[in-house]
């Protein structure tokens, strides 16, 4: 469970200070998936910095499970846009790094292998970054953050720069891994169609400074052939009024 | 594709070795001066007498450069990573380089040798002074070049201090840190050859200036060929090393 509570998050430029967040109040419930929508720059990526831990500098409170955040003792799986691999460390070597570094784990276990399998990159295990294609950096990057067995899985924008196959390809096998392992989740994106087919519930965002406009419940999540129902397009519709409004 | 680039590489490396010894060969029939020998008998001249005479020089020579260039990277690295990692150290150390980089340093060799004296701890600082300053800047250039996105991912992972200089900072900046000391031996070459023409009976540049003093240009050729011969392989030994290390770019 994720409690965030009057979230505010200011940035100080020089002698000028804008706001990022107003007042965020929002629970993740355990084992859900929320996305998170609006416009660029609306501070989508500055709360997943402060659930992850990487910006300290906020009032109002964020708990995980109770606590306060807290990366040495939670365990955040991060996964970002551009993917945050190592460039000098091989496949195997990233998808570890996480297990290295919390428990100091050095050799990939059963469930480690398993990851990998059905991510199919098993065969890539020697290759370095700058050998694979994005779609392949991001299953690797996919790879660490559930190798890691993660109390929370943020993800920022992770399919925005793959191509539309690929992306689509990727979506369905993250919530096939994601199904089997029910990881809290907030999952940012700018794409609508995206928040429909990820979120159990959708988080939508005023344009800057960030305000959560509301929170939808998503019913077409998981149901089948989701692209070609007619909810789908209705919610659609639905959640681009929510943004024209902001 | 690694291989093939090598092998041209080697071949380049053949061509122009060659080329100097056709040049060389030539201006010694033209000029016939005494300053100028054949190449070949200067050849002769190292194989002859390399064993007996040059080989101790070679040593003294090869421990001062491999000691100074290891001392400035163990000591000029870990400066280099601590300003390009803490911004408050270098805001601290950075004017304090820049300040005293350009400062020629081989003027400073009389304090230096009044302080320290004529021996080998003199030699040794001379050469870290100088290309000291190069490690540190490429190393705190190279931690400043890794991207956010790297450091957050080990960020959320709690990654301690520690576990970010290993996994993060001495990798990426590994190779850039070889890429300096490559360009710094050049440098080195030259000093090791200028602090060895004093205070000391022992060296490469000894050899090169008591042969001149001599009038034995057989000699003082062959002290050159293998001082460089030396710096050639030192650089060698640095490239392919670098060439290992970054094979990930």
């Amino acid at each position: 469970m994720i409690e965030i509570k009057d979230l505010v998050v200011k940035y100080r430029r020089k002698n000028e200070e804008t706001l990022a967040l107003d007042k965020i109040n929002i629970n993740i419930g355990t084992g859900d998936i929320y996305t998170f929508i609006g416009p660029s720059g609306c501070g989508k990526s500055t709360l997943l910095h402060v659930l992850s831990g990487i910006l300290r500098d906020y009032t109002g409170s964020v708990r995980i499970d109770g606590r306060a955040i807290d990366p040495k003792a939670q365990r955040i799986g991060l996964i970002l846009q551009n993917y945050g691999l190592l460039p000098w460390k091989n496949v195997y070597h990233n998808t570890m790094l996480g297990v290295k570094i919390k428990n100091d784990q050095q050799v990939m276990d059963d469930y480690g292998r398993y990851i990998l399998q059905q991510l199919g990159i098993e065969s890539l295990l020697d290759r370095y970054p700058k050998e694979l294609s994005g779609g392949q950096q991001q299953r690797v990057a996919i790879a660490r953050a559930f190798i890691l067995k993660p109390d929370l899985l943020l993800m920022d924008e992770p399919f925005s720069a793959l191509d539309a196959i690929s992306r689509e390809e990727l979506q369905d096998l993250f919530l096939k891994i994601w199904k089997q392992n029910n990881v809290t989740t907030a999952f940012i994106t700018h794409s609508v169609d995206e928040a429909l087919y990820l979120g159990s519930k959708i988080v939508v965002f005023s344009p800057a400074p960030g305000r959560i406009l509301e929170v939808v419940n998503n019913p077409c999540f998981q149901l089948d052939n989701l692209r070609f129902r007619d909810e789908y397009y209705d919610m659609c519709m639905n959640l681009r009024k929510i943004l024209d409004k902001g | 594709m690694i291989k093939v680039l090598s092998n041209t590489k080697w071949q380049g490396a053949l061509y122009s070795l060659v080329l100097v010894i056709i040049i060389w060969q030539a201006l010694s029939w033209l000029l016939k001066l005494p300053i100028i020998p054949s190449p070949f008998a200067v050849l002769i001249n190292i194989i002859q007498i390399f064993a007996a005479k040059m080989e101790i020089h070679l040593l003294y020579s090869l421990g001062r450069i491999v000691g100074g260039i290891a001392l400035s990277i163990l000591l000029g690295v870990p400066m280099g990573f601590l300003m390009g990692y803490f911004n408050r150290v270098d805001k601290v150390l950075s004017p304090l380089v820049y300040f005293t980089y350009p400062v020629p340093k081989i003027a400073l060799l009389p304090i230096i040798m009044l302080l320290f004296g004529l021996g080998e701890a003199s030699k040794l600082i001379m050469i870290v002074l100088i290309i000291i300053f190069q490690i540190i800047i490429t190393s705190r250039d190279a931690v400043k070049g890794i991207p956010q996105e790297i450091f957050r991912s080990l960020q959320s992972l709690g990654a301690n201090r520690l576990q970010i200089f290993k996994e993060v900072i001495i990798p990426a900046s590994m190779a850039d840190v070889l890429t300096a000391t490559r360009l710094a031996l050049g440098t080195a070459v030259s000093i090791l050859f200028f602090t060895e023409t004093f205070g000391t009976q022992y060296g490469m540049g000894y050899f090169i200036m008591d042969a001149w003093m001599r009038v034995n240009y057989l000699d003082m050729y062959a002290g050159i060929i293998i001082l460089s011969l030396m710096g050639f392989c030192l650089f060698t030994v640095i490239d392919i090393t670098e060439k290992h290390i970054s094979s990930w770019r």
